[in-house]
């Protein structure tokens, strides 16, 4: 067997405070000052030391020193948590960025899906969409004829080929998107999670694509956090831990290994300073942490008990209409829900406007609610209309004990991902 | 049978390493990806008047409403002289290559921050993006020719032997307005004050531009540096190919063109060699 890809030592660093966010909304006096120093950033340029040289020499590497083979014909999984340099892997391989160290050789057309619709234009109708986004995606013109129809016919949108898609609704947009990029056809595939997006009967057509597209021979690199996915349609993966490869295994075994130890597996996560990205400025996660009905930090928590969930972070400048939220989802990418600290209105009028300093959101979530298994908790700190400051999906996951909870007397596992005791009346009515 | 060609097909192979040095041009990559050239032009034709009332009109109106702006100022009130010439084809035969310039210069520079997404998911080699945007100023220009063309039935005048010339000065119009837009619009995936000097830009270089009066104004002395503006060689050229001045091409043509083509090459080496940082800077 050949390989289709080969990567050695491949190294990528990023710097870290190159894009300087400056303004801040509405806040006219960070204008003036910004004006006046004007004089002292010219001269710096002129001086060639431009504007990443004075404020933040300092630079991450995104990946390290990662080498790894794909034979060809092979689907090859990726998996690790955000930040761990999967997207920059794929970046490079898709050749939309290049390495700062290392080498890559890639026999083939590689066909990289790292999003789908690249290039959509909203005017456009979704006939001349699939021609302009397939010769994006580096179709040729005589190729995207031939499997028009084709196309077409697995978007499901047929009867709006012609309307512009700003009208389509966001489902209809993306099937014909995801349409487009199923019928590229090159040696090598590398594909983002983007199947994350769209309902799941739409995801579950994406697959059985991505299978077909596996059993004609073709080389697949596979990103994904939904696991049930990496499981079904890849023989092998590789888990990613901070821009480094630290496992290769089967993909059961990947999965499991990444499940259990990838992740955070404290009940807490402590963001270093090197990880905040100088964009999220002036917001600054500290920690997320987990804790049972004592105050203890766990990394499981009992369902038939209250779990307290708590974010610490801090603001170096007053924030107005902030809102500091979580994401709850199922390890399969799943949304249980989403809320805010400033859902309530009288919070939210309370806490208009955060000064700086040190603060912690903090709230329960009542015993009986978790089904037994493993969840994911993401964070978000918005203001909302105005900008997003931090986000991460995937900060921190834990287990949940389901003994004591309703139902536990039958060892069948429960459906679902709440597990709620419902107050049950029983009647006898004849 | 399309698939037993495809297996026979040896694919071809990449090698991804950190460039060092200056990039080369890679023009052969360029030529690969014609297909994309051709349709981001057709998108942005398409895209350009879309939900206008007026349409495609828009590409008469603006050169035509400058004209009349520049006869009645220029023309009646300041009665600038024009070689004997009407004022409004003196002006619009100059309006049309400047319009043409302006426009190529202004989508050219912000192309590749206005297509961002492209330019942070896919691969293609970048120079696709303001060379697209400066071709598809061309439709513009043929358009806004017929306007032209009425003018001249209209003045009588009739165009000298030297018409065949007109597409060489439009060449350095595009090779003039590429050349500084490789620059821009790679400096602007950085810095975003392109976006703020570009305005002033232009209209500084109207001003040392012989759009709104004649190239004679400027005395004999000055006219080697009046020269190293390429677009002042190319006004002359459309006035004296198309309304018979005696503004032709001379020796200082040939600063005229180096200084495009010093534009162009400087350019394209400066392009390529940032290109590989858009993707992270963006």
């Amino acid at each position: 067997m050949t390989a289709a890809i080969r990567v050695n030592r491949l190294g990528k660093r990023y710097r870290i405070g190159a894009a300087q966010t400056k303004f801040r909304y509405g806040m006219f006096r960070e204008l003036l000052v910004d004006v006046a120093m004007t004089p002292v950033r010219l001269t710096q340029m002129l001086a060639g030391k431009g504007m990443r040289g004075s404020s933040a020499t300092a630079s991450i590497w995104a990946l390290k020193d990662i080498s790894f083979d794909v034979e060809e014909g092979k689907v090859l999984g990726i998996v690790g948590r955000n930040g761990a340099g999967k997207s920059t892997l794929l970046k490079i391989l898709s050749r939309v960025t290049e390495p700062t160290e290392g080498t890559v050789t890639v026999r083939g057309r590689v066909g990289s899906l790292l999003e789908v619709g690249t290039g959509f234009h909203p005017e456009l109708t979704g006939r001349e969409n699939i021609f302009l986004n397939g010769a994006i995606l580096g179709m040729k013109r005589a190729e995207i004829e031939k499997k028009f129809d084709e196309i077409v016919d697995f978007s499901e949108v047929s009867q709006f080929i012609d309307t512009p898609v700003k009208r389509y609704s966001s489902g209809m947009y993306l099937r014909l998107a995801f349409a487009v990029a199923a019928h590229l056809e090159p040696e090598i595939l590398v594909v983002d999670e983007v199947l994350a997006v769209g309902d799941a009967e739409f995801q579950k057509k994406c697959l059985g694509k991505m299978g077909d597209v596996a059993q004609q021979g073709r080389t697949v690199l596979f990103v994904s956090h939904n696991m049930s996915a990496i499981l079904r349609l890849t023989q092998e993966a590789i888990v990613l831990k901070k821009g480094q490869l630290i496992k290769r295994a089967p993909s059961q075994e990947a999965v499991d290994f990444y499940l259990s130890s990838g992740q955070a597996e404290t009940g807490e996560r402590v963001w270093e300073p090197d990880e905040v990205p100088a964009s999220a400025a002036p917001f600054k996660p500290i920690a997320l942490r987990l804790k049972d009905k004592t105050g203890k930090i766990v990394d499981t928590v009992r369902s038939v008990e209250p779990t307290t969930l708590e974010w610490e972070y801090q603001l170096d400048a007053p924030l107005t209409g902030l809102r500091v939220g979580l994401y709850l989802s199922t390890m399969r990418g799943e949304y249980i829900f989403t809320a805010f600290d400033t859902d309530d209105a009288k919070q939210y009028e309370q806490f208009g406007t955060r000064k700086a300093g040190r603060y912690v959101s903090r709230c329960t979530i009542p015993a009986d609610f978790f089904n037994e298994g493993r969840y994911s908790l993401g964070v978000n700190a918005s203001s909302f209309g105005v900008r997003r400051y931090f986000m991460d999906e995937n900060a921190l996951s834990f287990n949940v004990d389901a003994s004591g909870a309703p139902g536990m007397q039958w060892p069948e596992p429960r459906q679902g991902p709440v597990r709620p005791r419902l107050d049950w009346k029983i009647e006898k009515i004849d | 049978m399309a698939k037993s060609i495809e297996l026979v097909r040896q694919p071809e192979t990449i090698f991804i390493k950190p460039s060092t040095g200056l990039a080369a041009l890679n023009l052969r990559d360029l030529w690969t990806y014609r297909e994309l050239i051709y349709f981001m032009i057709w998108r942005d034709i398409k895209v350009r008047y879309k939900q206008t009332m007026l349409g495609a009109a828009w590409a008469i109106i603006q050169p035509v409403l400058t004209m009349l702006v520049f006869t009645f100022i220029f023309g009646k009130v300041a009665k600038l002289p024009t070689d004997g010439i009407p004022y409004p084809i003196f002006s619009y035969t100059a309006l049309l290559p400047w319009g043409l310039f302006t426009t190529a210069l202004n989508t050219a520079s912000r192309s590749l921050t206005s297509n961002q997404n492209m330019v942070t998911k896919t691969y293609f080699p970048r120079l696709v993006l303001p060379l697209a945007s400066v071709l598809g100023g061309l439709v513009d220009f043929v358009i806004a020719f017929a306007i032209l063309i009425v003018l001249m039935i209209y003045y009588k005048v009739t165009p000298t032997a030297a018409i065949w010339t007109l597409p060489l000065f439009l060449l350095l119009t595009v090779i003039t307005a590429l050349g500084v837009a490789l620059w821009l619009s790679a400096i602007n995936v950085q810095y975003r004050d392109v976006n703020y000097v570009l305005p002033f830009l232009t209209q500084f270089w109207l001003f040392i531009t012989p759009v709104a009066y004649s190239a004679k104004l400027v005395s004999e002395k000055w006219s080697i540096v009046y020269s190293i503006n390429p677009m002042a060689g190319v006004v002359n050229g459309f006035r004296w190919a198309l309304l018979g001045t005696d503004t032709g091409p001379n020796l200082n043509m040939i600063v005229s063109i180096c200084v495009a083509l010093l534009f162009l090459i400087s350019g394209l080496f400066y392009f390529r060699s940032m290109e590989k940082t858009f993707a992270d800077t963006i």
